[in-house]
């Protein structure tokens, strides 16, 4: 279970900012689906195998072609900021 | 002192010679294109896209794992790091965590003691590169970023080492090494931008690590590393602790900066990629193994043994395969072990002088000039002046020879030289037959001159001496 | 009701139907579309008009799930994180249905990004059920069967995470069709849990969900995860149950079912008994496990799947001053709805370090169960027949306001994604003028058996003919 000092990393992790008026609405409904979630403890799958995929495909590959790029425009078309044939994004530090 | 530098390398190595990225088909010449022009929907991450892995890069990542000597799994799969930084556009990188394609190798070098060493690779795993982020500025002044994802999405073999280096010189010794077997296995141009990146890991025994990320040089992380080496005495030596932490390296200043850790630790959260099935390559093994070249090692004991050289040529004529394939075709048609003198020992270092590659020399110049140099049609001064003509200007040795009037005076010619030199120096031998051995050596000079330098220095010697006793 | 489509519009006027179609539309109270193709639909239906051509799906307009990537059309999800974004891909399923020579009429409404089972976290807005504007059409599809149940369009696409096609279907009375994973290639679909979705038609008849399977259905390079098996939909489609074993799981009876659904669910067994088949029941043990299995998966890939709508390339972007990280955690803030939200942070949490083994691995271990529950008992059966969904459509906002209540509709629909096997949804009945929803489930790539039972049904009920009060 969650308390409200755990949210500022869950939403750093995630890259969401959680309001501080948001936060203890959140973490009762957190804390109500994960408290739902440990349904699952009361089956024993010691020797059970996760399935991480439905398919049982393996080997799927393409070969070593190369195809043609997007011009330069249509990469840049749906972004907001652009300089110079760049992407623009806010300063790292 | 007891040496306590614990040194482990991490080395992103780009596989630049396939012709499309590692999840799509984009091309992978973007070294000199317009930024955002070697892009698709796929490796700009645009929503809805999806990965389709690159066949031949799993064969490139297995030669490698071969070569290094480590176990190549019999299933493989990519898995998602999940992280933010602009220059990621899915926000998660596609790698590889539990089940890496190659485990448990090694590559001997030669420590710094002269003796052969094992440095244990510890495992060598795929990954997509991520774009390239540029700061108007420097990275903590900058008002923005700018982004160019052209290297978004390219294949990387990640080859990670256990922390067996002992000194920043054996890890630039080491990243030497790996990158020439790299390049005998074809898988990458090591000359271009980007194609090799380390991150170390050091600290000193007892002590807490700092990573160094992302150096393009081998010369940068040797010094990169000494730098550090220095930097956690002082802070042991002043009786504090080194911080685990992560630091850049500043090239122009020589020093290793801190990058101001954010808040929270990192969790990748891997868990592995839905969109990519499993790679079942273990019969893939064989076939693989039986196309790799002879890699440095071996082709250093052949040319040994073959030829009868002498190691210090033999590794340094292995040390760049264009240089070994070079060396036997003139090998063959010689002497090898002239030839391995002139190549391992002049021409090496006029390249080296000039910045150039050996593409720069033709064979069979090469074989042309010892050919002279074996009938004594020039001197060895004028064989290394030829080369450096061709290197400089151009044209082939015998209009060089001829146009430089480089070739070997007649024995004839040289004698009259001696003797009217000794007649005109008789200073000189007056000092030698008082007892100044070095005297003739005037003489010596006198006869070079007179014969513009076109005649062999030992022979002009001997003759000499000879000469003078006769008078 | 396609192929009579196909001939009326070679005789008549492709254009006069479009423009009747946005006509009607443009009155609609029902909000099941986000965007109106118009002028480039009414063009093509004009070209049709003059110089027809041939296909599959020649000269049939379409209404397409606001997730699936249309070149030069503005894509969202419902959502205000992508207002603006215009893809400059079609997905693998739009170039299919172009090559067969559809008209695309625009862009329906959905659950943001696919989370919801009602289409109320849409921003937009609800769309409404037809048959009762204050209720819901169902999600995450809803826009979609909104369009077709109100016949704004003859047949639209869909996609299926946990029962988002299926859902819709059963609430708005039409048939629906999720099928194995791995059939349709989802090569454009914009990713909500990629190993538990599917892309898949709504359609008033159960042949026309057969045609529009022919056409999107089949292998694609682009999708590593899409099958190689070849299907036809179409063949053997009315070959009826003569001799077909019908095995009823009792898990999805009982307790939290609605009286109504269950009469009519059992009413559809006893009219496949009329035409031939048996039943029998069996046991999925594992079912009331489902729902939390499946939540934990699909919010854990979800957190990983919309990480990457940051404003940098593509939609939202606020004005800031402020550093990378900071500016983007707060333009994701501003940009996803509240479940939209509540589900990246549970799924974050599900997968981070100290708590991956407890929810993501356990999850993924309870889902093998699940998976070998089904194939277990589709050994001795043909199909297994159930409700789709638990009670008919609720009203706008009785549910929306607690999650979990939500989460729980999705009990029937759930397992199947996990289980990566085939469903349909075909209408068996009404509860007080409310659709209600049979699903029949096949084993995987047994999608055949699945449609040749859901026609046979639909071809001895009156319930396809159906139409809402509005519709005339």
């Amino acid at each position: 279970m969650i308390k409200r000092e755990d949210v500022d990393h869950i939403g750093w992790l995630a890259t969401i900012k959680v309001a501080e008026e948001e936060k203890d609405d959140f973490v009762a409904q957190f804390n109500s689906v994960l408290d739902y979630f440990h349904q699952l403890d009361e089956l024993d799958t010691e020797d059970v195998e996760p399935t991480y995929r439905v398919v049982e495909l393996v080997n799927v590959f393409r070969e070593d072609e190369s195809i043609e790029s997007l011009p330069q425009e249509e990469a840049l078309r749906n972004a907001p900021r652009r300089e110079k044939g760049f992407f623009k994004s806010p300063r790292i530090v | 002192m007891e040496n306590d530098v614990i040194i482990g390398l991490e080395v992103h190595v780009q596989l630049n010679k396939l012709k499309s990225k590692l999840f799509c088909g984009c091309s992978t010449d973007y070294q000199d294109a317009a930024p955002n022009t070697h892009t698709c929907p796929v490796c700009l991450g645009l929503p809805g896209t999806l990965p389709v892995v690159n066949k031949k890069s799993v064969e490139y990542a297995i030669r490698v794992s071969l070569a290094l000597n480590c176990r190549v799994q019999e299933e493989t799969l990519f898995y998602r790091k999940n992280y933010y930084y602009p220059d990621l556009p899915k926000a998660f990188q596609i790698t590889q965590y539990d089940f890496p394609i190659g485990v448990g190798g090694r590559i001997l070098i030669k420590g710094d003691d002269g003796k052969e060493r094992v440095i244990r690779i510890n495992r060598a795993h795929m990954e997509e590169d991520p774009g390239r982020l540029v700061h108007a500025g420097t990275i903590d002044r900058a008002k923005y970023a700018m982004v160019d994802y052209n290297r978004c999405g390219m294949a990387l073999l990640e080859i990670v080492t256990e922390p067996d280096l002992r000194s920043p010189k054996e890890a630039r010794t080491f990243l030497d090494k790996l990158r020439n077997i790299l390049e005998y296995l074809d898988v990458f141009d090591g000359n271009l931008e980007g194609a090799m990146r380390v991150d170390s890991n050091i600290s000193l025994k007892g002590g807490d690590r700092a990573e160094v990320k992302n150096i393009s040089s081998h010369k940068g992380v040797e010094k990169a590393l000494s730098y550090e080496i220095t930097r956690q005495r002082n802070i042991r030596r002043r009786g504090m602790d080194v911080i685990q932490e992560t630091r850049h390296y500043d090239e122009l200043r020589g020093v290793t900066v801190s990058i101001r850790s954010k808040v929270g630790e990192h969790d990748y959260r891997y868990f592995p990629e839905p969109d990519l099935v499993p790679m079942k390559i273990a019969d893939w093994v064989p076939r693989i193994e039986a196309t790799l070249p002879e890699l440095p090692d071996a082709k250093r004991e052949r040319f040994k043994a073959d030829y009868g050289i002498a190691d210090d040529h033999a590794k340094s004529l292995t040390s760049d395969i264009r240089v070994a394939n070079f060396y036997e075709v003139v090998a063959l048609k010689t002497l090898p072990k002239e030839a391995a003198v002139w190549i391992a020992d002049v021409l090496k270092g006029e390249l080296n002088y000039r910045d150039a590659s050996i593409d720069h020399f033709s064979s069979e110049h090469m074989v042309e000039i010892l050919k002279m140099l074996g009938r004594k049609e020039i001197t060895e001064k004028g064989g290394v002046e030829v080369i450096r003509h061709i290197l400089d200007h151009g044209g082939s040795p015998g209009e060089v020879v001829k146009a430089k009037g480089l070739a070997k005076v007649e024995d004839d010619a040289v004698v009259e030289a001696v003797r009217s030199a000794l007649k005109e120096c008789d200073q000189a031998v007056a000092d030698y037959r008082s007892g100044n051995e070095n005297a003739l050596n005037f003489v010596v000079g006198q006869v070079m001159k007179k014969t513009r330098g076109r005649a062999d220095p030992g022979v002009v010697n001997k003759l000499v001496k000879e000469e003078v006793e006769r008078l | 009701m396609l192929q009579e489509l196909k001939d009326e519009l070679l005789s008549g006027s492709a254009e006069d139907y479009v423009r009747s179609l946005f006509e009607k539309i443009e009155k609609s109270k029902l909000n099941a579309y986000n965007l109106l193709d118009k002028e480039r639909a009414i063009d093509r239906a004009r070209e049709f008009d003059k110089s027809p051509w041939k296909g599959l799906m020649a000269g049939i307009p379409i209404a397409i799930k606001d997730s699936l990537s249309t070149k030069g059309i503005e894509t969202t999800c419902s959502s205000k994180i992508l207002q603006g974004y215009v893809p400059p891909y079609d997905a693998h399923v739009i170039e299919r249905l172009k090559e067969e020579g559809a008209i695309i009429l625009g862009k329906t409404n959905m659950d943001e990004f696919c989370m919801g089972t009602s289409t109320e976290t849409s921003c937009f807005g609800s769309a409404r059920n037809p048959w009762d504007p204050d209720r819901v059409p169902g999600g995450s599809s809803g826009g979609s069967a909104a369009a077709v149940a109100a016949r704004e369009a003859p047949c639209a696409l869909g996609s299926d995470t946990g029962g988002s096609i299926r859902c819709p279907a059963s609430f708005c009375g039409i048939v629906g069709v999720k099928t194995t994973y791995g059939l349709v290639s989802r090569y454009g679909l914009i990713s909500y849990a990629n190993s538990l979705e599917q892309i898949g038609p709504l359609t008033t008849t159960v042949e026309d969900s057969a045609l529009l399977l022919e056409v999107i259905a089949g292998h694609d390079w682009r999708d590593s995860t899409s099958a190689k098996s070849k299907i036809s939909y179409l063949e053997g489609l009315d070959s009826g149950v003569e001799g077909m074993v019908c095995g009823v799981p009792k898990e999805y009876f009982g307790e939290g079912v609605d009286e109504s659904v269950e009469r009519a669910v059992w009413d559809a067994i006893s009219t496949l008994e009329d035409l031939g088949a048996s039943w029998k029941e069996v046991s999925l043990p594992h079912t009331k496990y489902a729902l939390a299995a499946y939540y934990i998966i699909a919010m854990s890939e979800a957190s990983s799947n919309l990480a990457r709508f940051d404003g940098l390339r593509y939609g939202l972007r606020l004005e800031s001053d402020k550093n990378w990280h900071t500016t983007v955690s707060e333009i994701r803030a501003e940009g996803f709805g509240p479940e939209v939200k509540r589900r990246i942070l549970l799924g974050t949490y599900a997968l981070s370090a100290g708590y991956y083994g407890r929810y993501y691995l356990k999850a993924l271990k309870v889902r093998t169960l699940i998976k070998e529950d089904f194939e277990r008992a589709l050994k001795d059966v043909d199909v297994l027949v159930t409700p789709t969904m638990p009670f008919p459509a609720f009203k706008i906002g009785e549910r929306i306001q607690d999650p979990l209540s939500l989460y729980m509709a999705d009990v029937f629909t759930v397992p199947i994604n996990l289980a990566g096997v085939p469903a349909a949804s075909v209408p068996c009945g009404f509860a007080e003028g409310l659709p209600i929803g049979l699903q029949i489930i096949g084993n995987h790539f047994e999608e055949n058996a699945v449609l040749r039972a859901a026609k046979a049904y639909e071809d001895a009920t009156p319930h396809h003919n159906a139409t809402p009060p509005e519709v005339s």
